[in-house]
């Protein structure tokens, strides 16, 4: 049912782990199916220079999540603030129709951290 | 594929014993005969089906003209259900049924009661099942109602195994029932069969579904036991078969290793005793081995070859996949496994959080299973748990 790349993040992940010196970290997660996931950033001039992950969660969400971190690294905010769930499906050759939910998790995810580090440095 | 799996999902489906695949055989392509013909081929066929029918009848202590032969276990419970709802709407149009049933039965049963309650075609209770998975059968009598036309109780859970008080509810209907029969008791005894005793005179049951897959017979076949005077009508039409109650030329092969397989199901004690051992090992260690795992029902309530246990901050369609990858077959009560994105309704029935039943994993245990094999499932799912959680990292 999942794709190699699918398998492949899921054994290896990516950007694994929380950042010691995060500028934002945001928890997102799915009361029905109970997958919860964290991405924390580094930001350097509108720019992501570091992130990381963790979650619990099925396959696809440690799939994606770990996609989404690659995706997401050395872009600017605008730039990453544009990720869509179709994009890390895309990235990772398809994903079953019924683990949309989770996988949006990580684009959530993402969207919020950005949206709480825009917020911070507001004021 | 070549590497020998571990398969601990006997709950799921069971491999076809050796010995039943060599009964089935010869009614592909060389005993082919139709039952209902006049010919040499045909009644040879004819005896070795009503040869089968005396041995299902014979395990379950009935007449073999009280044997249904269905597709499987799914037909059995529709058939039993919805054949007895059908029946009594013809012969009572101004009455609404009403049915019981339990809060944790398997789909097969659940969804058709929660459809006919949707219809409006019945009223429906659900009784709700203890932490360990198991109903009161006081309850039983408490909901009766003058229109109760059915009480349809699982011998045994196929998620956590937990082991219904069948015999007393049988007691109860027993002295409950009117003139008419009603209320009838069906037994769902797919999961059970294995392990315990069927004999549908001790049960009191008026119906009791068997399936072949989950005792070592072949999938796509199914049986209902139906006590000689039970009202029920057919749901599909055809060419007589089966008494007119379910037609359709009958699937020798199949019904033959269904008898096959219920035939080599004799003598339960010793080899119960024996499965459960192995499962306690696998669950005392586990708990010894592994922080934070939960035991779902209780065990010593239950079939005994099923352990479903939770390991938090795990979510289980990972850890099948994990245990997968190291030749080791589970399966989980996730939401994420599930078509319907819902976490199993037996395993919120029995109190656990969407977040718990999200980390359960079933293990199984079958005929075949050794020390061994358990022993290699105990050193691979510390390492794999431990792997997961460092995924899970601070959630």
């Amino acid at each position: 049912m999942y794709t190699k790349e699918v398998i492949k993040h899921f054994r290896r992940p990516k950007n694994l782990g929380p950042l010691k010196n995060a500028d934002v970290c945001a928890q997102v997660g799915n009361p029905i199916c109970g997958d919860v996931l964290k991405i924390y950033l580094k930001v350097i001039n509108n720019k992501i220079t570091q992130i990381g992950f963790e979650t619990i969660g099925c396959v696809a969400a440690i799939a994606t999540s770990s996609m989404i971190t690659e995706l997401a690294k050395g872009k600017t905010l605008t730039q990453a603030k544009k990720i869509t769930f179709q994009d890390i499906a895309k990235q990772l050759g398809g994903l079953p129709k019924v683990k949309m939910h989770c996988s949006q998790l990580a684009v959530q995810a993402l969207q919020q951290a950005i949206k709480i580090y825009e917020q911070k440095n507001k004021s | 594929m070549s590497k020998k799996i571990i398969y601990l999902d006997h709950a799921a489906t069971t491999p076809v014993d050796e010995v039943v695949f060599q009964k089935m055989k010869p009614f592909f392509s060389r005993q082919y005969g139709n039952p209902s013909g006049l010919y040499a081929l045909a009644s040879e066929a004819e005896k070795a089906l009503s040869k089968a029918r005396q041995h299902v009848a014979q395990f379950l202590g009935c007449q073999p003209a009280e044997i249904y032969f269905t597709s499987g276990a799914t037909e059995s419970n529709n058939l039993a259900i919805l054949g007895l709802v059908k029946r009594f709407r013809q012969e009572n149009p101004q009455t609404k049924p009403h049915l019981i049933t339990t809060s944790i039965e398997h789909p097969s049963v659940l969804k058709v009661m929660s459809a006919l309650k949707k219809e409006g075609l019945a009223e429906v209770t659900f009784l709700k099942v203890s932490e360990e998975g198991i109903i009161d059968a006081k309850d039983v009598k408490k909901y009766l109602r003058p229109n109760t036309i059915l009480v349809s109780v699982m011998y045994a859970n196929n998620e956590i195994g937990s082991i219904q008080p069948v015999k007393e509810i049988g007691k109860i209907i027993s002295s409950n029932k009117k003139e008419s029969g009603y209320p009838f008791f069906h037994i769902d005894a797919a999961q059970a069969a294995n392990y315990l005793d069927c004999s549908v005179k001790k049960l009191n049951c008026d119906l009791l579904t068997l399936s072949g897959h989950k005792i070592y017979g072949p999938k796509g076949i199914g049986a209902l036991y139906l006590k000689e005077g039970t009202a029920l009508s057919p749901l599909v039409y055809g060419g007589g078969q089966e008494q007119n109650i379910r037609p359709g030329t009958e699937n020798l092969a199949a019904i033959v290793g269904l008898a096959a397989a219920v035939v080599k199901l004799k003598s339960p004690k010793a080899k119960n005793k024996q499965i459960a051992k192995l499962r306690d090992r696998l669950i005392d260690k586990t708990l010894k081995l592994i922080d934070e795992v939960k035991v779902n029902g209780n065990p010593q309530k239950s079939l005994p070859h099923i352990a479903n246990l939770s390991f938090r901050r795990v979510e289980g369609e990972s850890l099948v996949f994990e245990l997968s990858d190291k030749g080791i077959a589970v399966s989980t009560g996730s939401a994420c496994a599930s078509k319907s994105l819902k976490p199993s309704p037996v395993l919120t029935a029995i109190g656990l959080s969407p977040i718990a039943a999200h980390s359960s994993v079933r293990f199984s245990l079958g005929r075949t299973t050794s020390k061994a094999e358990i022993d290699y499932l105990l050193k691979v799912l510390p390492k794999v748990v431990q792997r997961l959680r460092t995924i899970a990292g601070t959630n």
